[in-house]
C-alpha cells in the first residue's frame, strides 16, 4: 500500500534523511523509533506530501506522490507532530472544517463528525475554542482529524505525546484495531508501545534506517530481551560519536 | 472534491476566522472613522460643493496603505505558527486552492468594509446630483486597489512567521506602488530622468490606474493591471510557500 524508495531528504548542506526505503501492506502497524532529531517527522511530512523528497519515490495506493498528490492525499489521514488546530476555533467547528475538506457533505459529514468525537472521546470540549484545549484534549482534536474520513492509511507522529495513561492505552488499542484493516505507520518515543500496538518496527538514526523486524525479533539481538538496550545499542548518543551503527545493522 | 468547493471550504473558515476574533470589529470600526474622518475633515466633503465622491475616494490609496496590510498580515504567517500550514497542505487540496482560498476571503472582508461606507454615496445624492456612474467606478477601483495591496501582503505573510514583519514588509512595498506614480514624486524624477523612464515607473504604480477610476472611465488597462498585479503576488506567494518546503 505505502511504498518508500530510497528517500533523501536535504536541508542544505544536512541529510535529515539519508536513503530510506521501506513498503508497508494493509493489516500492518509499522512503528517509527529513533533519537530525537533522527528524521522521523521528516519522514513522515514527506510520505504525507509535505515536503517533497530532495530525491527518492514515494507511492501511496499506487499513486506517485509527487506526480499525483491529490489521490495520494485522499488517502491518508495525518497527525501531525505537535497537534497544529486552528485556535480560533472550536473542535466542532475544527472538525466539520476538515471533513469538508475532505469531500465529506450533509449527513456524511455529520455522521463522520460524530464518529470521530466518539473515538477520540471529545464530546466534552465539542463546543470550546481550541485555544483554551489542554495539551492532551488538542492532541485528541488533531487525531480525531486525522480519522474522519476513515483513512486507508494513518499516519500518526507521536499520536500518544501529551496524553494521560488512560487516554494512551485507548490510542494503543484504537491504532492496534485499526491496524487489523488499515496500514498504520506511527512513531514513538515510548518502547512498551512498539511492543503493544506494533506489528513491524524501524528504527533511524541520523537519517538512515539501522534496524527493522518485528518486535520480537529486535528484542531477540539483546542478551536479556529488552527493547530498550537494543534501541541504546543501535542509536548511539553524539557523545559517543563513531559510526558503528552500520556494524550493528549488518 | 472539485476545486472550486476546495476553494469555498478554506475561503468560509478564513472569513468566519475575522469575526470570531475581534479583528473584524476593530477593523471595520477604524476603517470607517478614517473615511469619515479623511473625507469630512480633510477633504472637506462640504467645502467644495461638489456633487461627487472625489474627497473620499481620493484618500484610499493612503488609507488602505495601512489597513489592507493590518488585514492581510496573519494570512499565512499565522497558518505557520500554528503549524496548521502542515495540516492545510497534507489535505487533499492544492497549493493554489488554499491561496486563492484565503485571498478570496480577506478580499470579501474588505469588500464588506467598502460596502459599509454607503451613506457617503446616500449624503451625496441627497445633497446633489451626482454621476452615480462615477461613483460606481470609483468604487470598483477601490475594490481593485484594495485586492492588489492584499495580494502583497498575501505574499509577505508567505515571507515569515512573524506578523509585524510581514506587516512592514507589506507596507513598505504597498508604499513604493503608490510614489511611483505620485505626482510630486514623478516631478521630481522628470527632472532627472528622461520622460519615457519616469512613464515606464509610473506605469508600475497603482496611483495612475486608480486615477482613471476615479474619472469614472473604467479602461481595461487598468483592470488588467490590477488583476496582473493580484495574479504576479498569489503566484510568489505559491513560489514562496512552495520553496519553503524543498528545504
Ligand atoms: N525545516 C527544516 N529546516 C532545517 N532543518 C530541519 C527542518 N526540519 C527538520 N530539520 C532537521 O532534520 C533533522 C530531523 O528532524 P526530525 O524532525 O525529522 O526529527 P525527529 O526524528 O522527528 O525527532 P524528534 O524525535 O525530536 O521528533 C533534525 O536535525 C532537524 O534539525
Ligand atoms: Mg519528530
Amino acid at each position: 500500500m505505502i511504498k518508500v524508495e530510497h528517500l533523501v531528504k536535504a536541508f542544505g548542506p544536512k541529510l535529515a534523511v539519508n536513503d530510506v526505503s521501506f513498503s508497508v501492506e494493509r493489516g500492518e502497524v509499522l512503528g517509527f523509533l529513533g533519537p530525537n532529531g533522527a528524521g522521523k517527522s521528516t519522514t513522515m511530512r514527506m510520505v504525507t506530501g509535505y515536503y517533497p523528497p530532495t530525491s527518492g519515490r514515494i507511492t501511496v495506493g499506487g499513486h506517485d506522490m509527487v506526480e499525483n498528490p491529490i489521490a495520494a492525499k485522499r488517502l491518508i489521514g495525518y497527525l501531525p507532530e505537535n497537534a497544529p488546530g486552528y485556535a480560533d476555533m472550536t473542535v466542532n467547528g475544527f472538525l466539520n472544517f476538515c471533513a469538508e475538506l475532505r469531500g465529506l457533505q450533509g449527513d456524511a459529514r455529520k455522521r463522520a463528525v460524530h464518529r470521530a468525537v466518539e473515538l477520540c472521546f471529545l464530546e466534552n470540549v465539542l463546543y470550546q475554542s481550541i485555544d483554551t484545549l489542554s495539551k492532551g484534549y488538542k492532541h485528541r482534536t488533531c487525531l480525531a482529524q486525522s480519522l474522519i474520513h476513515d483513512p486507508d492509511v494513518l499516519i500518526l507522529d507521536e499520536p500518544t505525546d501529551g496524553l494521560d495513561p488512560n487516554q494512551k492505552h485507548e490510542v494503543r488499542g484504537l491504532i492496534k484495531r485499526l491496524g487489523e484493516s488499515k496500514v498504520v505507520i506511527f512513531s514513538t518515543h515510548i518502547l512498551e508501545e512498539v511492543e503493544a500496538a506494533c506489528s513491524r518496527v524501524i528504527i533511524i538514526d541520523r537519517g538512515h534506517i539501522v534496524a527493522s523486524g518485528t518486535p520480537a525479533e529486535l528484542k531477540a539481538r539483546s542478551p536479556e530481551g529488552k527493547l530498550d538496550e537494543v534501541f541504546r545499542a543501535i542509536t548511539l548518543p553524539d557523545t559517543v560519536k563513531h559510526d558503528v551503527s552500520h556494524e550493528v545493522h549488518a | 472534491m472539485n476545486a472550486w468547493a476546495a476553494i469555498r471550504t478554506i475561503m468560509k473558515r478564513e472569513l468566519a476566522g475575522y469575526f470570531t476574533s475581534p479583528i473584524a470589529y476593530v477593523f471595520l470600526v477604524i476603517f470607517l472613522l478614517l473615511t469619515g474622518f479623511f473625507t469630512f475633515t480633510i477633504g472637506n466633503f462640504f467645502e467644495r460643493g461638489e456633487a461627487s465622491l472625489v474627497s473620499f475616494f481620493t484618500w484610499h490609496p493612503w488609507l488602505y496603505l495601512f489597513l489592507v496590510p493590518a488585514a492581510g498580515m496573519r494570512l499565512w504567517s499565522e497558518e505557520r505558527r500554528l503549524g496548521t500550514m502542515e495540516l492545510l497542505l497534507t489535505m487533499p487540496v492544492t497549493t493554489w486552492q488554499a491561496i486563492i482560498g484565503k485571498f478570496l476571503a480577506s478580499w470579501l472582508f474588505l469588500a464588506l468594509a467598502l460596502a459599509l461606507t454607503f451613506p457617503v454615496a446616500i449624503t451625496v445624492n441627497y445633497f446633489g446630483d451626482p454621476d452615480n456612474g462615477v461613483i460606481f467606478a470609483g468604487y470598483v477601483g477601490s475594490l481593485m486597489l484594495a485586492g492588489a495591496y492584499l495580494a502583497v501582503s498575501c505574499m509577505t505573510s508567505a515571507l515569515t512567521r512573524n506578523q509585524v514583519i510581514s506587516f512592514i514588509l507589506s507596507v513598505m512595498i504597498c508604499l513604493f506602488l503608490i510614489l511611483a506614480g505620485y505626482s510630486p514624486v514623478t516631478d521630481l524624477l522628470s527632472q532627472y530622468a528622461s520622460p519615457v523612464v519616469v512613464e515606464i515607473v509610473a506605469a508600475f504604480s497603482v496611483m495612475t490606474h486608480f486615477e482613471g477610476f476615479q474619472r469614472g472611465v473604467l479602461d481595461t488597462r487598468d483592470v488588467v493591471f490590477f488583476a496582473s498585479v493580484i495574479g504576479f503576488m498569489l503566484f510568489v506567494t505559491g513560489v514562496i510557500i512552495r520553496n519553503q518546503r524543498a528545504g
